[in-house]
């Protein structure tokens, strides 16, 4: 993905909300965000890093969790830009 | 918390959102049918955010673009097109060529998203809509009695009052979702298509496919998925090559593997290894796929607003055939001419605008496409076809072509039969399997 372009906005578009994430066991988030962007964290719950996200929108469909991910577009101009796909 | 201002008196007759082919594709319309557009697109160029396989069929321009065929920037015509079914150590492939799709009026053609999208986009600004770039639509503006009277954007002031909305903010369909019209979202309406570009030289890629210049090939794969329900493909751009896995969004999920180790899985296959070896990354991505169809359509008007494109689920994914932005392009072309005669006499009430989308849709491929193959999808999805007719087939096929001196050549109809209890199929799966895809295809 060092050859992806994206323009990083300084604001996350996707929030995580750490509190929900603690109690999942499914995690299914970690393994299905084509870009890796979750990363469990030891002793439970969830690190997102919103920075070279594809705005697929995997995560919210596979979350089990109802709150735990709030989803948005980044804002416009932001974020991937693909060229060549 | 002030009282809403009402919207000010709009400055476009309508806003479509989206300058993807669905987007643009009823800009065009609109603009020719004499409405004053606004073509919204959140990313910095159209096509930005869009990501396929993939191959077009770009018949649907002839009335739309009639230049197509000399001014659409496509990559090579596909003239070579195989499906090949895969297991870990196996591959069967039916490869098809015709001359036929190398020549006037062509068929279908390998394209880059971000080009092709581009281009599409500025027709419709060349027939007179704005674009309006780096814009997300984030709301929908309502009037008095809850029609849809525009969208709301990220801009600062940034609200966009319009007589009406086409929404074609694909695959995610937010506009849909928030004015009413969408079902339920569920993973298993979708797949999640992962990408890799790869440069190679032309002469290298048409030396690997055998093609001449300009030719391509267009490689649908079922297996290869490192045991997760989907497909690979493997497409040949001018001097890259697309490959890349559908994978079932549920499957994919419940399977605790990354999508990117599959598809680097597929890479080393045997038989794909050879047509990728030395060709460097340029560019990885991802995006969904609206799978299921008529499954998963929704509503396609509501007052002031219709929806095309992958927003609707109009995307065909029938494995057999997978065709999408042409389904964008004309379903967004039929949006712009109803909204534009809806506009023109001052009635976008839902059941008009909804009336009149679906005759016009009638009238082409759009729905009785999706409504005929509506089972396709699961039928490529589903288990035995997923995971177990592979491995049948190729043992078959392996076993028929494997000599075995001194013992006689074995029955082929006993191979058969032998594979299928191998492989736990009852006969009367089998027939229900060969049954679900005469009434799907035939």
């Amino acid at each position: 993905m060092a050859t992806t372009e994206f323009r990083v906005a300084p604001d996350a578009h996707i929030v995580v909300d750490g509190d929900s994430c603690r109690g999942c066991t499914t995690q299914e988030c970690v393994t299905a965000c084509p870009a890796g962007l979750f990363v469990p964290i030891s002793g439970g719950g969830i690190l997102f890093n919103y920075e070279q996200c594809f705005e697929c929108g995997t995560c919210y469909l596979v979350c089990n969790t109802k709150g735990a991910i709030t989803w948005r577009y980044p804002e416009g101009g932001a974020g991937v830009v693909y060229r060549r796909s | 918390m002030p009282e809403p201002r009402p919207p000010a008196a709009p400055e476009f007759d309508v806003v479509v959102v989206g300058a993807g082919p669905a987007g643009s594709a009823a800009a065009v319309q609109l603009a020719r049918a004499g409405c004053s557009v606004c073509l919204l697109e959140r990313g910095p160029a159209p096509g930005s955010k869009n990501l396929f396989g993939g191959v077009v069929y770009p018949k649907v321009l002839d009335d739309l673009v009639p230049e197509w065929r000399e001014e659409a920037p496509l990559e090579r015509w596909v003239t070579r097109r195989a499906t090949m079914i895969l297991t870990d150590t196996q591959a069967l492939s039916i490869d098809f060529r015709s001359t036929a799709w190398g020549q006037a009026p062509y068929n279908g053609a390998t394209v880059l998203r971000p080009v092709f999208d581009a281009w599409l986009a500025s027709q419709a600004e060349a027939a007179g809509a704005v674009l309006l770039t780096s814009t997300t639509a984030v709301g929908l503006l309502r009037n008095g009695s809850g029609g849809v009277a525009g969208v709301r954007t990220d801009r600062p002031d940034g609200d966009l009052p319009a007589k009406a909305v086409v929404a074609c903010d694909g695959v995610n369909a937010f506009l849909a979702k928030e004015a009413g019209c969408a079902v339920p979202s569920k993973p298993s309406h979708y797949t999640l298509g992962v990408k890799e570009v790869l440069a190679l030289p032309a002469d290298e890629i048409e030396r690997r496919f055998g093609l001449g210049t300009r030719e391509g090939a267009d490689f649908e794969i079922l297996g290869g998925t490192g045991g997760v329900a989907g497909g690979g493909f493997v497409y040949t751009n001018r001097d890259t090559l697309s490959v890349g896995l559908v994978l079932s969004l549920p499957a994919l999920a419940a399977s605790k593997c990354r999508p990117e180790e599959i598809l680097a899985g597929l890479k080393q296959h045997p038989a794909i290894a050879p047509l990728v070896v030395g060709a460097d990354l340029v560019e990885y991505g991802a995006h969904l796929i609206p799978e299921a169809g008529v499954g998963m359509m929704p509503r396609l008007a509501t007052e002031g607003m219709v929806i095309a494109g992958d927003a609707a689920g109009m995307c065909l994914a029938s494995g057999l055939w997978l065709e999408g932005v042409n389904f964008a392009i004309a379903s967004g072309a039929a949006a712009g001419a109803v909204v534009a005669d809806a506009v023109a006499v001052g009635d976008v009430s839902g059941r008009r605008l909804e009336k009149a989308y679906r005759k016009r849709l009638g009238e082409g491929f759009v729905l009785a496409d999706l409504e005929r193959l509506k089972r396709a999808p699961q039928l490529a999805l589903s288990e035995r076809l997923q995971h177990r007719y592979p491995q049948v087939i190729c043992n078959l096929v392996e076993e028929m072509f494997t000599v075995t001196n001194p013992h006689p050549k074995p029955r082929l109809l006993a191979l058969a039969r032998a594979e299928r209890a191998r492989a736990g199929i009852r006969w009367r799966d089998l027939a229900s399997d060969g049954w679900a895809s005469v009434r799907t295809f035939l």
